[in-house]
């Protein structure tokens, strides 16, 4: 089901582990869920005085596709600008690891969301300027994450047998 | 690589070399359809039946209680649906446990959405469900309680000998999924009417199984058509697997007490090797358990990525994680055990075979710390810091 690409950075993950001086960290996904991503970044300028990921790594409790999602993104993103930074997708993510099984694209939108949150942090605490598309990303990874917290309630409360079963179409973990 | 080690025998087995030379003329020399009327068919013909009575004998019971399917989802189905539908839309309460087999719980779920009530049973931290709560379950109207054996996710035995006296003492239809413990374990069928059990859980085929059937229990066919396994299961009979789960059954009989005496050692080093690894828990049951079967969950990882390093190391093993599901939600009897939400995701399990061997295990619980320590260091959640 995981393409070689897969295997191979899940074998040999990169830039994994925690950066000793990080400027930021991006954090998303849900314990209950079963996959979270923690993802650093330490900021540095080019020589054209540019912001740069200087260095980045992750860690990550998730399955085999959200290791390697991980490894990918922390890739593409290292050396980038935060503006070139910020245009990855998941797609991208994915594409790079030369596809991703339908149920597990959503682990490549957590290495893309923990990018784009990482960021975001900088960004604010920096006090500087948030780009429209990085703001309303943040955004709709803000929403997603109370939808979560709803749908784990529901879960529990199925669970234990005294709710009615889930409304159809809530969303699973994304 | 060293040698591939298989320890997921509660998914399936190996077929053994001497059910695989049982089945093998009834493929391509003695291949008739065991309805025809001529030598081919007659050939057939005495192969099944002989094969019947070899398992029927080997559980105990009637070769005509015995019931040929497809396997044990179809047997689970046969034995709910099948006691439902001989109601004749009567109605009526079932019995099950929040730990059953899909293929039982499924079946279960169908009726409760077509005109039957269901309560399902909850089992307590080791997957026990406690005879007293079957008693306190049963209703009038109650006419099927399904509870079964052993767990095939965490190995757990269930008092089955208790809950089948119960239902005989107030007439109610009393069936097991004893897929996992078939010719490993001792049945109590004197106390069932109906059982479940699978050929390829016990190194026979994939795709048969068989339903018995206590006389005078009244059933409805869902396969419907020539009338084969006197009207209970219509369909050519699948000649080969039939001889190969009586072969399958006949292995357990001579070797069982054996084995069962290696696979509980087994499971005993493996409780013991892994809770010397900081951070885990069993899952189930530490004596009252398959022999095969031992459960496991890792804190700070997830069980699809264990899996599959072990896998890279040539182990197979399974896991109850929501990441390997393919709706995204951890196994249901992980969640019914109460294990939590966050150590249901690193869970993992072992089950072993005939043919599993020290060295096997040894092997695992050399590369599991390992494993498990890598697995950690990749995870935003420390274990032990
Ligand atoms: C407890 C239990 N019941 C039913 C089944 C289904 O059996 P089969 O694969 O023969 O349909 C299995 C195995 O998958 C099982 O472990
Ligand atoms: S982390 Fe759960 S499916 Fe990938």
């Amino acid at each position: 089901m995981y393409t070689e690409k897969v295997i191979e950075h899940f074998r040999h993950p990169h830039n994994m582990g925690r950066l000793a001086e990080y400027s930021a960290i991006g954090k998303v996904g849900n314990i209950v869920c079963g996959d979270v991503m923690w993802l650093y970044i330490r900021v540095g300028k080019d020589d054209r005085g540019r912001d740069v990921i200087a260095d980045i790594s992750w860690e990550t409790f998730g399955c085999t596709a959200a290791i390697a999602t991980s490894s990918m993104v922390s890739d593409l993103a290292k050396g980038k600008t935060l503006a070139e930074a910020i245009a990855i997708t998941n797609q991208d993510v994915a594409q790079e690891l030369g596809g991703l099984p339908p149920v597990k694209m959503h682990c490549s939108a957590l290495a893309a969301d923990a990018l784009n949150e990482a960021i975001y942090t900088y960004l604010s605490e920096q006090g500087q300027e948030i780009p429209d598309a990085l703001r309303r990303r943040h955004e709709r990874i803000e929403k997603e994450v109370a939808a979560l917290d709803k749908r784990y309630k529901a879960f529990l409360d199925r669970e234990t047998r005294k709710a009615a079963p889930p409304e159809t179409g809530e969303s699973k973990c994304s | 690589m060293p040698e591939r080690i298989y320890l997921d025998n509660s998914a399936t087995t190996p077929v053994a070399s001497e059910v695989f030379d049982a089945m093998r003329p009834y493929f391509d020399s003695a291949y008739g359809n065991a309805s025809s009327l001529h030598a081919f068919g007659r050939e057939a013909r005495r192969a099944v039946e002989e094969s019947r009575a070899g398992i029927a004998e080997f559980l105990g019971v009637l070769p005509e209680e015995v019931v040929f399917t497809s396997g044990a989802t179809e047997a689970d189905n046969l034995a709910v649906l099948g006691t439902a539908y001989a109601r004749d839309r009567r109605g009526g309460h079932v019995v099950s446990s929040a730990i059953e087999h899909h293929a039982v719980l499924h079946s279960v779920d169908w009726l409760a959405s077509h005109g039957f009530e269901a309560t399902l049973l909850d089992v307590d931290e080791t997957g026990r469900i406690d005879p007293d709560q079957v008693r306190a379950a049963l209703r009038k109207d109650t006419f099927l309680v399904s509870i079964m054996a052993g767990s095939n996710e965490i190995g757990t035995l269930e008092p089955i000998a208790e809950i089948g006296a119960l239902c005989r003492e107030r007439g109610i239809v009393f069936h097991t999924d004893a897929v996992q413990g078939f010719g490993k374990i001792d049945l109590p069928v004197e106390s069932v009417d109906l059982l479940s059990a699978s050929a390829h859980k016990l190194h026979g085929p994939k795709g048969v199984g068989f339903l018995f059937v206590r006389r005078k229990t009244r059933l409805s066919p869902l396969m419907l058509g020539g009338g084969h396994e006197r009207g209970r299961r219509s369909g050519t009979e699948n000649v080969p697997g039939i001889v190969g789960f009586a072969a399958a059954t006949r292995l357990a009989a001579t070797e069982r007490d054996q084995v069962t005496t290696r696979l509980r050692a087994f499971r005993a080093k493996l409780l013991e090797g892994v809770a010397a690894i900081p951070g885990t828990r069993l899952n189930g049951h530490p004596t009252e358990s398959l022999p095969h079967i031992a459960n496991f969950s890792f804190a700070g990882i997830e069980g699809e990525s264990l899996v599959m390093r072990l896998d890279e190391e040539g182990i197979a093993t399974s896991t109850g994680s929501a990441c390997s599901s393919p709706d995204l939600e951890p196994s249901h009897v992980l969640v019914a055990i109460g294990v939590p939400l966050s150590m249901a995701h690193g869970s993992l399990r072992i089950s072993t075979g005939r043919q599993t061997t020290p060295t096997d295990i040894d092997r695992l619980l050399d590369v599991l710390p390992r494993v498990v320590k890598d697995l950690r260091d990749l995870s935003p959640f420390k274990v032990g810091e």
